[in-house]
Protein backbone atom coordinates (compact mmCIF):
# COMPACT_ATOMS: atom_id res chain seq x y z
CA UNK A 1 0.00 0.00 0.00
CA UNK A 2 2.67 2.39 1.08
CA UNK A 3 4.82 1.42 -1.88
CA UNK A 4 1.93 1.85 -4.28
CA UNK A 5 1.24 5.35 -3.01
CA UNK A 6 4.90 6.25 -3.13
CA UNK A 7 5.27 5.01 -6.71
CA UNK A 8 2.18 6.93 -7.77
CA UNK A 9 3.60 10.00 -6.12
CA UNK A 10 6.87 9.54 -7.98
CA UNK A 11 5.04 9.14 -11.27
CA UNK A 12 3.20 12.36 -10.54
CA UNK A 13 6.38 14.22 -9.61
CA UNK A 14 8.18 12.93 -12.68
CA UNK A 15 5.37 14.00 -14.98
CA UNK A 16 5.30 17.40 -13.33
CA UNK A 17 9.02 17.74 -13.94
CA UNK A 18 8.55 17.00 -17.63
CA UNK A 19 5.67 19.43 -17.79
CA UNK A 20 7.70 22.16 -16.16
CA UNK A 21 10.60 21.51 -18.51
CA UNK A 22 8.36 21.54 -21.56
CA UNK A 23 6.43 24.64 -20.59
CA UNK A 24 9.51 26.74 -20.07
CA UNK A 25 11.41 25.40 -23.03
CA UNK A 26 10.78 28.37 -25.23
CA UNK A 27 11.00 31.10 -22.66
CA UNK A 28 14.12 33.24 -22.68
CA UNK A 29 16.91 32.63 -22.11
CA UNK A 30 16.78 29.41 -24.08
CA UNK A 31 19.72 27.27 -23.22
CA UNK A 32 20.55 26.43 -26.80
CA UNK A 33 24.26 25.89 -26.18
CA UNK A 34 23.47 23.52 -23.34
CA UNK A 35 21.30 21.50 -25.70
CA UNK A 36 24.05 21.23 -28.29
CA UNK A 37 26.55 20.23 -25.61
CA UNK A 38 24.19 17.57 -24.29
CA UNK A 39 23.51 16.22 -27.76
CA UNK A 40 27.24 15.84 -28.18
CA UNK A 41 27.61 14.03 -24.87
CA UNK A 42 24.54 11.87 -25.23
CA UNK A 43 24.41 11.26 -28.97
CA UNK A 44 27.95 11.33 -30.30
CA UNK A 45 29.29 9.92 -27.06
CA UNK A 46 27.00 6.89 -27.18
CA UNK A 47 27.63 6.08 -30.82
CA UNK A 48 30.43 3.58 -30.18
CA UNK A 49 28.51 1.40 -27.77
CA UNK A 50 25.43 1.58 -29.96
CA UNK A 51 27.36 0.49 -33.05
CA UNK A 52 28.93 -2.40 -31.15
CA UNK A 53 25.59 -3.45 -29.65
CA UNK A 54 23.81 -3.25 -32.99
CA UNK A 55 26.46 -5.11 -34.95
CA UNK A 56 26.70 -8.07 -32.63
CA UNK A 57 22.97 -8.27 -32.02
CA UNK A 58 22.36 -8.47 -35.77
CA UNK A 59 25.14 -11.01 -36.02
CA UNK A 60 23.81 -13.27 -33.31
CA UNK A 61 20.30 -13.06 -34.74
CA UNK A 62 21.57 -14.47 -38.03
CA UNK A 63 23.69 -16.99 -36.21
CA UNK A 64 20.71 -18.39 -34.33
CA UNK A 65 17.97 -18.15 -36.95
CA UNK A 66 19.81 -19.23 -40.10
CA UNK A 67 20.09 -22.94 -39.18
CA UNK A 68 16.45 -23.12 -38.15
CA UNK A 69 15.26 -21.38 -41.29
CA UNK A 70 17.47 -23.63 -43.35
CA UNK A 71 15.81 -26.65 -41.74
CA UNK A 72 12.54 -25.43 -43.22
CA UNK A 73 14.25 -24.46 -46.44
CA UNK A 74 13.54 -20.81 -45.79
CA UNK A 75 17.10 -19.54 -45.33
CA UNK A 76 16.46 -16.86 -47.95
CA UNK A 77 14.22 -15.17 -45.38
CA UNK A 78 17.06 -14.58 -42.89
CA UNK A 79 17.45 -10.92 -43.82
CA UNK A 80 13.71 -10.41 -43.41
CA UNK A 81 13.70 -11.92 -39.94
CA UNK A 82 16.80 -10.10 -38.76
CA UNK A 83 15.66 -6.74 -40.05
CA UNK A 84 12.17 -7.09 -38.66
CA UNK A 85 13.39 -8.06 -35.19
CA UNK A 86 15.86 -5.22 -35.19
CA UNK A 87 13.66 -2.44 -36.49
CA UNK A 88 10.59 -3.35 -34.51
CA UNK A 89 12.03 -4.51 -31.20
CA UNK A 90 15.69 -4.99 -30.58
CA UNK A 91 16.94 -1.74 -32.07
CA UNK A 92 14.72 0.58 -30.02
CA UNK A 93 14.82 -1.45 -26.81
CA UNK A 94 18.52 -2.26 -26.76
CA UNK A 95 19.44 1.30 -27.68
CA UNK A 96 17.23 2.64 -24.91
CA UNK A 97 18.74 0.21 -22.41
CA UNK A 98 22.31 1.00 -23.44
CA UNK A 99 21.64 4.74 -23.28
CA UNK A 100 20.00 4.28 -19.90
CA UNK A 101 23.09 2.57 -18.64
CA UNK A 102 25.46 5.13 -20.03
CA UNK A 103 23.54 8.41 -20.04
CA UNK A 104 20.72 7.89 -17.54
CA UNK A 105 23.20 6.96 -14.85
CA UNK A 106 25.41 9.92 -15.72
CA UNK A 107 22.48 12.34 -15.61
CA UNK A 108 21.22 11.23 -12.24
CA UNK A 109 24.73 11.07 -10.78
CA UNK A 110 25.55 14.54 -12.03
CA UNK A 111 22.30 16.13 -10.89
CA UNK A 112 22.49 14.19 -7.63
CA UNK A 113 25.96 15.46 -6.80
CA UNK A 114 24.84 18.96 -7.67
CA UNK A 115 22.03 18.59 -5.17
CA UNK A 116 24.19 17.30 -2.33
CA UNK A 117 26.93 19.87 -2.93
CA UNK A 118 24.26 22.60 -2.92
CA UNK A 119 25.01 23.62 -6.49
CA UNK A 120 21.33 23.35 -7.31
CA UNK A 121 20.53 25.66 -4.41
CA UNK A 122 23.25 28.03 -5.58
CA UNK A 123 21.78 28.01 -9.05
CA UNK A 124 18.34 28.83 -7.71
CA UNK A 125 19.80 31.52 -5.48
CA UNK A 126 21.42 33.07 -8.54
CA UNK A 127 18.04 33.24 -10.23
CA UNK A 128 18.30 30.30 -12.63
CA UNK A 129 15.66 27.63 -12.80
CA UNK A 130 17.49 24.27 -12.71
CA UNK A 131 14.62 22.64 -14.58
CA UNK A 132 15.20 24.92 -17.52
CA UNK A 133 18.95 24.97 -17.35
CA UNK A 134 19.59 21.30 -16.59
CA UNK A 135 16.51 19.17 -17.22
CA UNK A 136 15.10 20.66 -20.41
CA UNK A 137 18.33 20.53 -22.47
CA UNK A 138 18.90 16.91 -21.47
CA UNK A 139 15.37 15.90 -22.37
CA UNK A 140 15.54 17.67 -25.71
CA UNK A 141 18.93 16.16 -26.47
CA UNK A 142 17.63 12.67 -25.68
CA UNK A 143 14.54 13.31 -27.75
CA UNK A 144 16.62 14.15 -30.78
CA UNK A 145 19.48 11.70 -30.40
CA UNK A 146 17.75 8.52 -29.25
CA UNK A 147 15.81 8.00 -32.52
CA UNK A 148 19.02 8.70 -34.46
CA UNK A 149 20.96 6.24 -32.35
CA UNK A 150 18.19 3.69 -32.82
CA UNK A 151 18.35 4.07 -36.58
CA UNK A 152 22.13 3.66 -36.38
CA UNK A 153 21.70 0.49 -34.32
CA UNK A 154 19.18 -0.87 -36.84
CA UNK A 155 21.41 -0.21 -39.82
CA UNK A 156 24.57 -1.52 -38.22
CA UNK A 157 22.62 -4.53 -36.93
CA UNK A 158 21.48 -5.40 -40.44
CA UNK A 159 25.05 -5.03 -41.63
CA UNK A 160 26.17 -7.33 -38.82
CA UNK A 161 23.50 -9.85 -39.71
CA UNK A 162 24.54 -9.70 -43.34
CA UNK A 163 28.17 -10.14 -42.43
CA UNK A 164 27.45 -13.32 -40.51
CA UNK A 165 25.14 -14.66 -43.25
CA UNK A 166 27.72 -14.13 -45.97
CA UNK A 167 30.87 -15.15 -44.11
CA UNK A 168 29.66 -17.99 -41.90
CA UNK A 169 26.77 -19.38 -43.92
CA UNK A 170 27.89 -18.50 -47.41
CA UNK A 171 24.71 -16.64 -48.35
CA UNK A 172 25.12 -14.05 -51.08
CA UNK A 173 24.87 -10.45 -49.97
CA UNK A 174 22.21 -9.66 -52.56
CA UNK A 175 19.92 -12.43 -51.31
CA UNK A 176 20.24 -11.13 -47.79
CA UNK A 177 19.63 -7.52 -48.75
CA UNK A 178 16.67 -8.18 -50.98
CA UNK A 179 14.95 -10.13 -48.24
CA UNK A 180 15.64 -7.22 -45.90
CA UNK A 181 14.02 -4.84 -48.34
CA UNK A 182 11.13 -7.17 -48.87
CA UNK A 183 10.52 -7.50 -45.15
CA UNK A 184 10.62 -3.94 -43.89
CA UNK A 185 7.58 -1.76 -44.43
CA UNK A 186 7.21 1.96 -43.98
CA UNK A 187 5.01 1.35 -40.94
CA UNK A 188 7.79 -0.60 -39.30
CA UNK A 189 10.06 2.37 -39.71
CA UNK A 190 7.50 4.76 -38.26
CA UNK A 191 7.03 2.49 -35.28
CA UNK A 192 10.79 2.15 -34.95
CA UNK A 193 11.07 5.91 -34.53
CA UNK A 194 8.03 6.47 -32.32
CA UNK A 195 9.30 3.99 -29.77
CA UNK A 196 12.63 5.74 -29.12
CA UNK A 197 10.79 9.04 -28.69
CA UNK A 198 8.74 7.52 -25.91
CA UNK A 199 11.77 5.79 -24.43
CA UNK A 200 13.71 9.05 -24.48
CA UNK A 201 10.97 10.68 -22.47
CA UNK A 202 10.86 7.78 -20.01
CA UNK A 203 14.56 7.43 -19.35
CA UNK A 204 15.25 11.16 -19.44
CA UNK A 205 12.52 12.13 -17.05
CA UNK A 206 13.18 9.29 -14.62
CA UNK A 207 16.93 9.97 -14.54
CA UNK A 208 16.46 13.71 -14.04
CA UNK A 209 13.81 13.21 -11.38
CA UNK A 210 15.89 10.66 -9.47
CA UNK A 211 18.90 12.94 -9.65
CA UNK A 212 17.09 16.04 -8.47
CA UNK A 213 15.36 14.23 -5.63
CA UNK A 214 18.64 12.92 -4.22
CA UNK A 215 19.16 13.30 -0.51
CA UNK A 216 21.54 11.84 2.02
CA UNK A 217 24.94 12.88 0.70
CA UNK A 218 27.26 10.76 -1.42
CA UNK A 219 25.49 7.54 -0.49
CA UNK A 220 22.29 9.14 -1.72
CA UNK A 221 23.89 9.86 -5.10
CA UNK A 222 24.75 6.18 -5.47
CA UNK A 223 21.26 5.21 -4.45
CA UNK A 224 19.53 7.54 -6.88
CA UNK A 225 21.81 6.51 -9.74
CA UNK A 226 21.06 2.82 -9.21
CA UNK A 227 17.42 3.56 -8.85
CA UNK A 228 17.39 5.69 -12.02
CA UNK A 229 18.94 2.92 -14.12
CA UNK A 230 16.81 0.13 -12.69
CA UNK A 231 13.55 2.04 -12.86
CA UNK A 232 14.18 3.39 -16.37
CA UNK A 233 15.15 -0.02 -17.71
CA UNK A 234 12.10 -1.75 -16.31
CA UNK A 235 9.72 0.98 -17.38
CA UNK A 236 11.23 0.95 -20.88
CA UNK A 237 10.70 -2.79 -21.18
CA UNK A 238 7.15 -2.64 -19.86
CA UNK A 239 6.31 0.37 -22.02
CA UNK A 240 7.71 -1.49 -25.02
CA UNK A 241 5.10 -4.18 -24.69
CA UNK A 242 2.21 -1.76 -24.57
CA UNK A 243 3.68 0.39 -27.31
CA UNK A 244 4.05 -2.65 -29.54
CA UNK A 245 0.40 -3.47 -29.00
CA UNK A 246 -0.69 0.12 -29.53
CA UNK A 247 1.35 0.43 -32.71
CA UNK A 248 -0.14 -2.79 -34.04
CA UNK A 249 -3.56 -1.32 -33.60
CA UNK A 250 -2.76 2.17 -34.81
CA UNK A 251 -0.62 1.27 -37.80
CA UNK A 252 -2.66 -1.82 -38.51
CA UNK A 253 0.42 -4.00 -38.57
CA UNK A 254 0.23 -7.71 -39.19
CA UNK A 255 0.34 -9.78 -36.06
CA UNK A 256 -3.09 -9.14 -34.63
CA UNK B 1 12.96 50.67 13.19
CA UNK B 2 14.23 53.37 10.85
CA UNK B 3 17.74 52.64 11.81
CA UNK B 4 19.95 54.50 9.47
CA UNK B 5 22.92 54.75 10.30
CA UNK B 6 25.78 57.10 10.23
CA UNK B 7 24.58 59.34 7.47
CA UNK B 8 27.59 59.36 5.27
CA UNK B 9 25.95 59.04 1.98
CA UNK B 10 22.53 60.32 2.80
CA UNK B 11 21.32 63.85 2.81
CA UNK B 12 18.66 64.21 5.50
CA UNK B 13 17.25 67.35 3.94
CA UNK B 14 16.60 65.84 0.57
CA UNK B 15 13.63 67.55 -1.08
CA UNK B 16 10.43 65.61 -0.85
CA UNK B 17 7.79 65.18 -3.49
CA UNK B 18 5.04 64.65 -1.00
CA UNK B 19 3.99 67.98 0.44
CA UNK B 20 1.15 66.66 2.52
CA UNK B 21 3.45 65.24 5.09
CA UNK B 22 2.11 64.97 8.58
CA UNK B 23 3.80 67.09 11.16
CA UNK B 24 5.16 64.08 12.97
CA UNK B 25 6.71 62.61 9.90
CA UNK B 26 8.14 65.95 8.89
CA UNK B 27 9.91 66.13 12.18
CA UNK B 28 11.63 62.84 11.65
CA UNK B 29 15.20 62.94 10.53
CA UNK B 30 14.30 61.60 7.12
CA UNK B 31 12.46 62.94 4.20
CA UNK B 32 8.96 61.57 3.95
CA UNK B 33 9.33 59.29 0.96
CA UNK B 34 12.59 58.03 2.31
CA UNK B 35 10.86 57.33 5.56
CA UNK B 36 8.14 55.10 4.21
CA UNK B 37 10.77 53.34 2.13
CA UNK B 38 12.95 52.88 5.16
CA UNK B 39 10.26 51.76 7.52
CA UNK B 40 9.65 48.55 5.59
CA UNK B 41 12.29 46.10 6.72
CA UNK B 42 14.40 44.40 4.09
CA UNK B 43 13.72 41.06 5.73
CA UNK B 44 11.08 40.17 8.25
CA UNK B 45 10.37 36.81 9.88
CA UNK B 46 7.04 36.41 11.65
CA UNK B 47 6.75 33.40 13.91
CA UNK B 48 8.43 31.02 11.48
CA UNK B 49 8.34 27.30 12.22
CA UNK B 50 10.20 24.58 10.39
CA UNK B 51 10.75 20.91 11.09
CA UNK B 52 12.71 18.30 9.16
CA UNK B 53 10.68 15.13 9.52
CA UNK B 54 9.89 15.24 13.23
CA UNK B 55 12.91 17.28 14.26
CA UNK B 56 11.99 20.88 15.01
CA UNK B 57 14.66 23.20 13.64
CA UNK B 58 13.02 26.61 13.87
CA UNK B 59 10.50 27.17 16.60
CA UNK B 60 8.68 30.45 16.15
CA UNK B 61 11.47 32.65 14.82
CA UNK B 62 10.67 36.37 14.54
CA UNK B 63 13.10 39.13 13.66
CA UNK B 64 13.60 41.95 11.22
CA UNK B 65 16.53 43.25 9.24
CA UNK B 66 16.07 46.92 8.41
CA UNK B 67 17.19 48.45 5.14
CA UNK B 68 20.92 49.04 5.19
CA UNK B 69 21.30 47.04 8.36
CA UNK B 70 23.68 44.16 8.98
CA UNK B 71 22.33 41.45 11.23
CA UNK B 72 25.01 39.24 12.72
CA UNK B 73 23.64 35.84 13.66
CA UNK B 74 25.51 33.90 16.31
CA UNK B 75 24.70 30.50 17.67
CA UNK B 76 26.00 27.03 18.24
CA UNK B 77 26.48 24.54 15.46
CA UNK B 78 23.20 23.10 14.26
CA UNK B 79 20.96 25.73 15.80
CA UNK B 80 19.41 26.61 12.45
CA UNK B 81 21.42 29.55 11.09
CA UNK B 82 21.95 28.19 7.60
CA UNK B 83 18.35 27.06 7.55
CA UNK B 84 17.21 30.59 8.39
CA UNK B 85 19.21 32.00 5.51
CA UNK B 86 17.82 29.44 3.08
CA UNK B 87 14.32 30.40 4.12
CA UNK B 88 14.97 34.03 3.23
CA UNK B 89 15.92 32.98 -0.30
CA UNK B 90 12.98 30.63 -0.59
CA UNK B 91 15.26 27.62 -1.01
CA UNK B 92 13.24 26.08 1.78
CA UNK B 93 9.63 26.78 2.69
CA UNK B 94 8.51 27.23 6.30
CA UNK B 95 5.87 24.97 7.83
CA UNK B 96 4.16 27.96 9.41
CA UNK B 97 4.66 31.68 9.76
CA UNK B 98 5.45 34.44 7.31
CA UNK B 99 8.59 35.70 5.64
CA UNK B 100 8.63 39.14 4.08
CA UNK B 101 11.23 40.62 1.81
CA UNK B 102 10.98 44.37 1.25
CA UNK B 103 7.45 44.17 2.58
CA UNK B 104 6.46 41.46 0.10
CA UNK B 105 5.13 38.27 1.62
CA UNK B 106 7.17 35.59 -0.12
CA UNK B 107 6.02 32.71 2.03
CA UNK B 108 3.82 31.14 -0.59
CA UNK B 109 5.58 32.37 -3.70
CA UNK B 110 6.09 29.84 -6.44
CA UNK B 111 9.56 29.11 -7.72
CA UNK B 112 8.94 31.36 -10.73
CA UNK B 113 7.89 34.28 -8.54
CA UNK B 114 10.87 33.70 -6.26
CA UNK B 115 13.21 34.03 -9.24
CA UNK B 116 12.22 37.69 -9.55
CA UNK B 117 12.79 38.30 -5.83
CA UNK B 118 16.14 36.52 -5.89
CA UNK B 119 17.48 38.95 -8.46
CA UNK B 120 18.11 41.34 -5.54
CA UNK B 121 19.85 38.71 -3.46
CA UNK B 122 23.41 37.61 -3.10
CA UNK B 123 24.18 34.48 -1.16
CA UNK B 124 27.47 33.15 0.13
CA UNK B 125 27.06 29.46 0.87
CA UNK B 126 28.74 27.93 3.86
CA UNK B 127 30.37 25.25 1.72
CA UNK B 128 31.02 27.51 -1.24
CA UNK B 129 28.69 25.57 -3.55
CA UNK B 130 30.68 26.50 -6.65
CA UNK B 131 29.64 24.98 -9.95
CA UNK B 132 32.42 22.47 -10.34
CA UNK B 133 31.98 22.07 -14.08
CA UNK B 134 32.66 25.78 -14.58
CA UNK B 135 35.90 27.70 -14.18
CA UNK B 136 36.37 30.39 -11.56
CA UNK B 137 35.71 33.01 -14.20
CA UNK B 138 32.49 31.35 -15.34
CA UNK B 139 31.38 30.84 -11.76
CA UNK B 140 31.74 34.50 -10.89
CA UNK B 141 30.30 35.56 -14.23
CA UNK B 142 27.36 33.18 -13.88
CA UNK B 143 24.71 35.73 -13.07
CA UNK B 144 25.90 38.17 -15.73
CA UNK B 145 26.01 35.47 -18.37
CA UNK B 146 22.48 34.49 -17.50
CA UNK B 147 21.41 38.09 -18.00
CA UNK B 148 23.05 38.15 -21.40
CA UNK B 149 25.44 41.00 -20.64
CA UNK B 150 28.16 41.64 -23.26
CA UNK B 151 31.34 39.72 -22.63
CA UNK B 152 33.66 42.75 -22.25
CA UNK B 153 31.52 44.16 -19.45
CA UNK B 154 31.31 40.75 -17.84
CA UNK B 155 35.05 40.31 -17.88
CA UNK B 156 35.63 43.75 -16.40
CA UNK B 157 33.16 43.15 -13.59
CA UNK B 158 34.47 39.65 -12.86
CA UNK B 159 38.05 40.91 -12.63
CA UNK B 160 36.97 43.71 -10.34
CA UNK B 161 35.15 41.29 -8.03
CA UNK B 162 38.03 38.81 -7.99
CA UNK B 163 40.45 41.62 -7.15
CA UNK B 164 38.21 42.44 -4.19
CA UNK B 165 38.65 38.96 -2.80
CA UNK B 166 42.29 38.86 -3.84
CA UNK B 167 41.97 36.02 -6.30
CA UNK B 168 42.67 37.52 -9.70
CA UNK B 169 45.40 34.96 -10.37
CA UNK B 170 42.99 32.05 -10.04
CA UNK B 171 40.65 33.31 -12.74
CA UNK B 172 41.20 30.39 -15.12
CA UNK B 173 41.35 27.63 -12.52
CA UNK B 174 38.66 25.04 -11.95
CA UNK B 175 37.05 24.82 -8.49
CA UNK B 176 38.66 21.43 -7.86
CA UNK B 177 42.09 23.08 -8.05
CA UNK B 178 41.31 25.59 -5.31
CA UNK B 179 41.86 25.42 -1.58
CA UNK B 180 38.88 25.66 0.75
CA UNK B 181 39.48 29.31 1.54
CA UNK B 182 39.86 30.17 -2.13
CA UNK B 183 36.59 28.48 -2.95
CA UNK B 184 34.88 30.47 -0.25
CA UNK B 185 36.25 33.68 -1.70
CA UNK B 186 35.13 32.75 -5.20
CA UNK B 187 31.70 32.10 -3.69
CA UNK B 188 31.77 35.58 -2.18
CA UNK B 189 32.74 37.16 -5.49
CA UNK B 190 29.99 35.25 -7.26
CA UNK B 191 27.40 36.39 -4.73
CA UNK B 192 28.35 40.05 -4.97
CA UNK B 193 28.51 40.37 -8.74
CA UNK B 194 25.64 42.35 -10.16
CA UNK B 195 25.12 44.58 -7.12
CA UNK B 196 22.59 42.73 -4.97
CA UNK B 197 20.75 44.85 -2.39
CA UNK B 198 20.39 42.07 0.17
CA UNK B 199 23.30 39.74 0.88
CA UNK B 200 23.44 36.59 3.00
CA UNK B 201 26.83 35.59 4.33
CA UNK B 202 26.90 32.08 5.75
CA UNK B 203 30.13 31.90 7.76
CA UNK B 204 32.13 33.66 5.06
CA UNK B 205 35.34 33.83 7.11
CA UNK B 206 35.44 30.33 8.59
CA UNK B 207 38.78 28.73 7.83
CA UNK B 208 40.38 31.85 6.37
CA UNK B 209 43.64 33.40 7.55
CA UNK B 210 43.16 36.55 9.64
CA UNK B 211 44.13 39.11 6.95
CA UNK B 212 41.80 37.56 4.39
CA UNK B 213 39.05 37.29 6.97
CA UNK B 214 39.60 40.97 7.71
CA UNK B 215 39.29 41.77 3.98
CA UNK B 216 35.97 39.94 3.86
CA UNK B 217 34.70 41.90 6.85
CA UNK B 218 35.82 45.15 5.23
CA UNK B 219 33.90 44.12 2.15
CA UNK B 220 30.79 43.62 4.22
CA UNK B 221 31.31 46.97 5.96
CA UNK B 222 31.73 48.74 2.64
CA UNK B 223 28.56 47.17 1.26
CA UNK B 224 26.69 48.25 4.37
CA UNK B 225 27.92 51.81 4.67
CA UNK B 226 28.62 52.85 1.12
CA UNK B 227 26.14 50.85 -0.91
CA UNK B 228 23.30 50.63 1.58
CA UNK B 229 23.12 46.85 1.31
CA UNK B 230 21.13 44.94 3.92
CA UNK B 231 22.71 41.74 5.05
CA UNK B 232 22.66 38.76 7.35
CA UNK B 233 26.12 37.74 8.48
CA UNK B 234 26.43 34.37 10.15
CA UNK B 235 29.69 33.88 11.99
CA UNK B 236 31.37 32.17 14.88
CA UNK B 237 34.36 34.50 14.98
CA UNK B 238 34.16 37.12 17.68
CA UNK B 239 36.68 39.36 15.93
CA UNK B 240 34.34 39.54 12.92
CA UNK B 241 31.64 40.75 15.27
CA UNK B 242 34.08 43.28 16.61
CA UNK B 243 34.97 44.62 13.16
CA UNK B 244 31.44 44.79 11.90
CA UNK B 245 29.93 46.42 14.92
CA UNK B 246 32.74 48.86 15.73
CA UNK B 247 33.99 50.12 12.41
CA UNK B 248 32.48 52.02 9.59
CA UNK B 249 33.57 52.86 6.09
CA UNK B 250 33.68 56.35 4.71
CA UNK B 251 35.10 58.05 1.68
CA UNK B 252 37.77 60.62 2.48
CA UNK B 253 38.53 63.79 0.55
CA UNK B 254 40.87 61.96 -1.75
CA UNK B 255 38.05 59.62 -2.74
CA UNK B 256 39.56 56.61 -0.97
CA UNK B 257 37.57 54.29 1.22
CA UNK B 258 38.75 54.47 4.80
CA UNK B 259 37.72 52.50 7.86
CA UNK B 260 37.23 54.26 11.16
CA UNK B 261 36.37 53.15 14.66
CA UNK B 262 33.11 54.38 16.04
CA UNK B 263 33.67 56.82 18.85
CA UNK B 264 32.68 60.18 20.17
CA UNK B 265 31.71 61.48 16.77
CA UNK B 266 29.16 58.83 15.95
CA UNK B 267 27.80 55.61 17.21
CA UNK B 268 27.12 52.76 14.84
CA UNK B 269 23.51 51.69 14.96
CA UNK B 270 23.21 49.80 11.69
CA UNK B 271 24.62 46.55 12.98
CA UNK B 272 22.69 44.35 15.35
CA UNK B 273 23.33 40.95 16.79
CA UNK B 274 21.08 37.98 17.09
CA UNK B 275 21.86 34.88 19.03
CA UNK B 276 20.05 31.65 18.34
CA UNK B 277 19.76 28.50 20.35
CA UNK B 278 17.80 25.47 19.23
CA UNK B 279 15.67 27.36 16.77
CA UNK B 280 14.85 30.23 19.09
CA UNK B 281 16.27 33.69 19.52
CA UNK B 282 17.80 34.07 22.93
CA UNK B 283 19.38 37.45 22.41
CA UNK B 284 18.79 40.42 20.14
CA UNK B 285 20.54 43.75 20.40
CA UNK B 286 23.83 45.56 20.01
CA UNK B 287 27.27 44.19 20.76
CA UNK B 288 27.55 46.31 23.91
CA UNK B 289 24.36 44.72 25.19
CA UNK B 290 25.68 41.27 24.33
CA UNK B 291 28.85 41.86 26.32
CA UNK B 292 26.86 43.00 29.35
CA UNK B 293 24.42 40.13 29.34
CA UNK B 294 24.15 37.91 32.39
CA UNK B 295 22.80 34.89 30.54
CA UNK B 296 25.12 31.98 31.41
CA UNK B 297 24.79 30.32 27.98
CA UNK B 298 25.76 33.49 26.14
CA UNK B 299 28.61 34.18 28.51
CA UNK B 300 29.94 30.72 27.93
CA UNK B 301 29.49 31.12 24.19
CA UNK B 302 31.50 34.35 24.17
CA UNK B 303 34.29 33.10 26.41
CA UNK B 304 34.42 29.67 24.85
CA UNK B 305 34.58 27.79 28.13
N1 LIG C 1 18.03 18.81 4.64
C1 LIG C 1 17.98 18.53 5.95
N2 LIG C 1 17.33 17.42 6.37
C2 LIG C 1 17.23 17.13 7.68
N3 LIG C 1 17.74 17.89 8.67
C3 LIG C 1 18.40 19.01 8.32
C4 LIG C 1 18.55 19.40 6.95
N4 LIG C 1 19.24 20.56 6.91
C5 LIG C 1 19.51 20.87 8.18
N5 LIG C 1 19.01 19.95 9.04
C6 LIG C 1 19.07 20.01 10.51
O1 LIG C 1 18.67 21.28 10.89
C7 LIG C 1 19.46 21.76 11.96
C8 LIG C 1 19.96 23.14 11.64
O2 LIG C 1 20.85 23.08 10.56
P1 LIG C 1 21.64 24.34 10.03
O3 LIG C 1 22.41 23.92 8.85
O4 LIG C 1 20.70 25.45 9.88
O5 LIG C 1 22.64 24.63 11.25
P2 LIG C 1 23.64 25.84 11.43
O6 LIG C 1 23.12 26.68 12.51
O7 LIG C 1 23.89 26.50 10.12
O8 LIG C 1 24.95 25.11 11.93
P3 LIG C 1 26.48 25.38 11.58
O9 LIG C 1 26.93 26.50 12.43
O10 LIG C 1 27.16 24.11 11.94
O11 LIG C 1 26.54 25.68 10.13
C9 LIG C 1 20.56 20.75 12.18
O12 LIG C 1 20.30 20.06 13.37
C10 LIG C 1 20.48 19.82 11.03
O13 LIG C 1 20.66 18.51 11.48
MG1 LIG D 1 25.41 26.55 8.81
Amino acid sequence: MNIAIRSLLEVQETSLLVWRAARRLFRRPTYFNEMIAQMDVIGVGSLTIIVLTGFFTGGVLTLQTFPTLKYYGAQDQTGFLVALSLVRELGPVLTALMVTGRVGSAISAELGSMVVSQQIDAMRALGTDPVRKLVAPRLVALFITLPLLTVAADVVGIVGGGAVATTLYGQSASTFLSSVRYGITFDDMIGGVIKPLVFALILGSISCYKGLSTDGGTVGVGRSTTSAVVTSSIVVIIADFFLAKALQVILDMPGT
Amino acid sequence: MASTDIEISQDPDAPTEDNRVSAAAAESTFAAEDDSERITPAIEFRDVHLAFDDRKVLDGLSFTVAKGETKIILGGSGCGKSTTIKLVLGLLKPDAGQILVNGEDITHYTEAEMMRVRKNFGMVFQEGALFDSLSVYENVAYRLHEQGIPEEDVEQEVRRMLRFVNLEDAIDKMPAELSGGMRRRVGIARALVGGPTIVMFDEPTAGLDPPTARTICELAIKLRDLEDVSSIFVTHEMNNVEYLSREFAAVNDAGEVIFEQEGERLCLINTKLLMMKEGNIIFSGTDEMLKKTEDPYIKKFLRGH
